[in-house]
């Protein structure tokens, strides 16, 4: 088993959740509230990635991150080195990917809050900002964890995305899913087995415990 | 949330671990094998770590255009590492045939094919269900197969059943599954230990364009030297004796075969 990739691919996972949440709060915020008539076009947007395949995804994030593209030009500008085939051009490519799965749970809990609430809190004087972080969050917890989550585990089992844009490098992008088909191209089955059972058991533990925890969670299965 | 917090700063802190000098390998994907050896005896006689990445080498060439961080690229053609050193990404001057490449008819032991014997004939077998090969649009194995295929003049009646693996470890990968029957596989990945004792029947040289495998140092390298120096190693007689144990013949009988 590769601990070099899986520690890279919880490094990976937790980069994108913590970026994804700081993201997706005030858009989803913005989402849930806006009487804005062509919202829908900002929600078909955000599902977008859902649809798309990580070949899609990947494709373009290359020609992005790459020396030829927009990113990657500006980038390279700043800091001398292209963004392709880097930690940070994964993470990006990574938060696109995972996009929907941070901001959709954010957006049902939100809308799902009752108004009432936030009315008399700002009655009673509370600017917005602290009505966001006093009532709107706290109340919409279940919503925040599950976004989390989600952006979490999504990232650790990506591999299309990561496939195009990472470039397989060892101790920079081959990740434990890369690491897992380099296995079974190597024929060495037996490695490819330990890390894919490992990768089986931590994530359905970690989803288990969030379940667990947290009944409220939105899931494929409350159907909502 | 404190220690969440905590945990996510530390990760993202947390750099991977740098070794003194790391050298990053693209190898084309019928060195699969023979590389790991090429590595670890090289990284007795040296500080140098040696980091390799597997794939099609024409995969390789578009990442290496898009700057990919390599410091040398094995390739398992000519074409790729020429179109690069045109590209100016890589450096002309260190452009050298490190083997000769062979492509064989493999499939897994007990198939009862009678490989040896029959040869292609064995394509038309009603038991050779899904055949192997690698993408010839990037796998200049896939495309020595498909030249094969066609100068046996089988490429029309197998056509229907072929399988496309993304490089030619991935279609040794289908065929030592079971998954494929036979595959059109590089001679060097027979030498695997998990695909001991299969059938194996190697293509006679004029059925395709010989496969002269050439190796080449990145521009963009910031390892210049040490990449030159592995490169010698490869091509060296130590280098050498690794290759040819895995079928993988010196340049100097290139063409004569």
């Amino acid at each position: 088993m590769s601990v070099e990739a899986l520690l890279l691919s919880l490094r990976l996972a937790c980069t994108v959740a913590a970026l994804l949440l700081l993201l997706a709060l005030p858009l989803a915020y913005w989402l849930a509230f806006t009487a804005w008539r062509g919202k829908f076009l900002a929600e078909a947007l955000v599902a977008l990635p859902l649809v798309l395949p990580p070949t899609v995804l990947g494709f373009y994030a290359l020609v992005a991150l790459g020396p030829r593209g927009v990113l990657g030009k500006l980038w390279e500008g700043l800091f001398g080195h292209p963004l392709a085939f880097t930690f940070t051009g994964l993470v990006l490519a990574s938060m696109l990917y995972s996009f929907p799965f941070a901001v959709q749970p954010l957006v049902n809990s939100f809308e799902s809050l009752d108004r009432r609430v936030l009315d008399a809190s700002s009655m009673l004087g509370a600017s917005r900002m602290r009505s966001f972080f006093r009532i709107i969050v706290p109340l919409a917890w279940p919503g925040v964890v599950t976004g989390v989550v989600l952006s979490f585990a999504h990232t650790l089992g990506e591999f299309g995305v990561v496939l195009m844009v990472g470039g397989n490098l060892e101790g920079i992008t081959r990740t434990v899913s890369i690491d897992i088909y380099d296995r079974v191209q190597a024929l060495d089955y037996v490695g490819a087995n330990q890390t894919a059972l490992f990768l089986l058991v931590v994530s359905f533990a970690v989803l288990s415990v969030v379940y667990g925890v947290n009944r409220r969670v939105w899931s494929p299965w409350s159907g909502r | 949330m404190k220690r969440i917090a905590q945990l996510l700063l530390v990760s993202l802190l947390a750099l991977p671990c740098a070794h003194a000098q790391t050298l990053r390998i693209a190898a084309a994907s019928d060195l699969q094998f023979a590389m790991q050896d090429l590595a670890s005896q090289y990284e007795k006689q040296s500080s140098t770590k040696i980091a390799v990445t597997y794939g099609s080498s024409g995969n390789f060439r578009a990442q290496i255009e898009n700057g990919a961080p390599f410091d040398l690229f094995f390739s398992a053609d000519s074409l790729y590492p020429q179109q690069l050193v045109t590209a100016g990404v890589a450096d002309g001057q260190s452009l050298v045939i490190y083997a000769q490449g062979h492509l064989v008819l493999w499939a897994p032991p007990a198939s009862n094919l009678h490989l040896a014997q029959r040869g292609f004939e064995v394509l038309k077998d009603p038991g050779a269900i899904k055949i192997a090969i690698a993408n010839p649009e990037h796998a200049p194995y896939g495309r020595a197969a498909v030249a094969a295929l066609q100068k046996a003049a089988l490429y029309d009646a197998v056509k229907s059943k072929l399988v496309l693996g993304e490089n030619i470890s991935q279609t040794a990968q289908f065929v030592q599954s079971g998954s494929a029957q036979i595959g059109l596989i590089a001679l060097s990945l027979t030498f695997a230990e998990s695909m001991k004792g299969g059938e194996l029947w190697e293509i006679p040289a004029g059925y395709y364009p010989p496969i002269l495998q050439q190796a080449v140092v990145i521009k963009a390298s910031a390892n210049k030297t040490a990449a030159k120096d592995f490169l010698e190693f490869v091509t060296g007689p130590t280098g050498r004796n690794i290759l040819s144990r895995y079928g993988l013949t010196p340049p100097e009988s290139a063409g004569k075969s």
